[in-house]
């Protein structure tokens, strides 16, 4: 049995408490206990982190790339749901 | 109409209108300076161009490894080998970012293993140099890293996402690598006159190699042209040559030690460094796997394998009991 056997993981770190996971990357891992083992070995050498997450890659849905501008077009040409849009109240404090 | 000529199957055909509007997205892309991400369309070559570098990359690492290695049990200090331990563990884990990031581009982690294993996958000459001693660990991290990070640095902003990622990562741990060679040096430099003799001899072996890392010259390097286009490479070999060697001749007077080079000097007119001409056919053989040492370090390399064989199955054998269990 070969290492082909082994899943892909995706690995995400939390740097400190108060902030969420972020991906750091992936490696390959027989299992799961053995893939947060390889994480903090491979991500975590420098108090990167104080909590791991791993999940198999193939897990993981995603948008389809092709479609990313008809997928994310609806908030496009709607400013108004941005602060900076409101011109009428600059200069007034604390608004 | 002209006949028809036989040309490689698929670079004759029209491309359809989806190819067309895949490759102005990529194009546009690389215009604007923005990141090409694994789910993208890619031009072929674009993806053979990176699947090669950023492999070669991941097997300069764990092939760097070795020279180092070697030196962890003859360390002059407990503090000096739990120093080399952490640099040949940094760079297990560089060559693991790097084998995630090419495998982004479709070949399989085995394959790439496969390629270093069978002696088909280059990686950097450097690593097929002997470390003869102690001081060769500093001039290996003073030299060696110093040149890789001045190629490294601008690799940070490859357009392949994955990889300039994983190269920020690299990065800011290289940094470590190349102080505490400088501070080897230094230690010898300071010392008796036979380590300083010993400092200066390892810097004297490892100068030119060290410069000839950036690869030829740009008039002999030909596929350069296209990764700048590509915006993979940001600096010519040349260009990140000139930056290195003028770091280095500033860096060298704190050692108190001499460059090996009669010849270098910045010239004030041209603006540029001038160093002595390069060993050439000696690169293009080390590459060729004429190097000192090419053989013993895939050999190494390929005993390490399969002495790790026997745990690579068994935790695999463990996984998949530990799966069957949870279905039972």
């Amino acid at each position: 049995m070969s290492q082909s056997n082994w899943p892909l993981w995706e690995v995400f770190v939390r740097s400190s408490r108060g902030l969420s996971h972020v991906h750091a990357g992936s490696l390959h891992a027989p299992d799961a206990e053995m893939a947060v083992r390889n994480a903090r070995d491979l991500y975590t050498r420098r108090n990167e982190g104080v909590s791991l997450w791993v999940v198999k890659s193939s897990d993981i849905i995603s948008s389809d790339p092709d479609e990313k501008d008809a997928f994310f077009e609806s908030p496009q040409g709607k400013d108004y749901r941005h602060a900076t849009y409101y011109k009428a109240s600059e200069g007034v404090k604390h608004l | 109409m002209a006949p028809t000529t036989p040309q490689e199957p698929g670079l004759n055909a029209v491309p359809s209108y989806e190819e067309e509007q895949a490759q102005a997205r990529f194009d546009a892309l690389i215009d604007k300076d923005s990141r090409v991400e694994p789910r993208d369309w890619m031009p072929a070559p674009y993806r053979k161009t990176l699947t090669r570098q950023v492999s070669q990359h991941a097997h300069s690492e764990i092939i760097g490894m070795q020279p180092e290695a070697n030196w962890i049990t003859r360390a002059p200090s407990l503090k000096r080998k739990s120093i080399l331990m952490a640099k040949v563990q940094d760079e297990a884990g560089h060559g693991l970012y790097l084998y995630s990031a090419a495998e982004t581009l479709g070949t399989p982690r085995d394959e790439l293993n496969e390629q270093l294993l069978t002696g088909r996958a280059k990686y950097s000459s450097i690593f097929n140099y002997p470390a003869r001693s102690w001081a060769d660990m500093g001039a290996i991290g003073w030299l060696v890293d110093g040149a890789a990070i001045a190629n490294q640095v601008p690799l940070c902003r490859a357009s392949y996402g994955p990889y300039g990622r994983a190269m920020v990562r690299i990065c800011k741990e290289e940094s470590f690598h190349q102080r505490q060679g400088f501070e080897i040096l230094l230690s010898l430099s300071r010392g008796t006159e036979a380590q300083k003799k010993m400092a200066q001899d390892a810097v004297n072996r490892f100068y030119e190699p060290s410069l000839m890392m950036f690869g030829p010259p740009d008039d002999q390097s030909p596929n350069s042209k296209q990764s700048m286009a590509w915006n993979i490479k940001r600096f010519s070999n040349d260009e990140l040559r000139q930056r290195f060697v003028g770091m280095i001749a500033e860096q060298v007077k704190v050692l108190g030690l001499t460059l090996p080079d009669p010849e270098l000097r910045f010239d004030e007119e041209k603006k540029q460094w001038i160093h002595k001409d390069l060993n050439w056919d000696e690169f293009m053989a080390v590459i060729k796997g004429n190097g000192p040492v090419n053989a013993q370090r895939l050999e190494r390399r390929r005993e390490a394998h399969r002495e790790g064989a026997w745990v690579r199955e068994a935790a695999a054998a463990y996984a998949a009991k530990q799966a069957q269990s949870e279905v039972a």
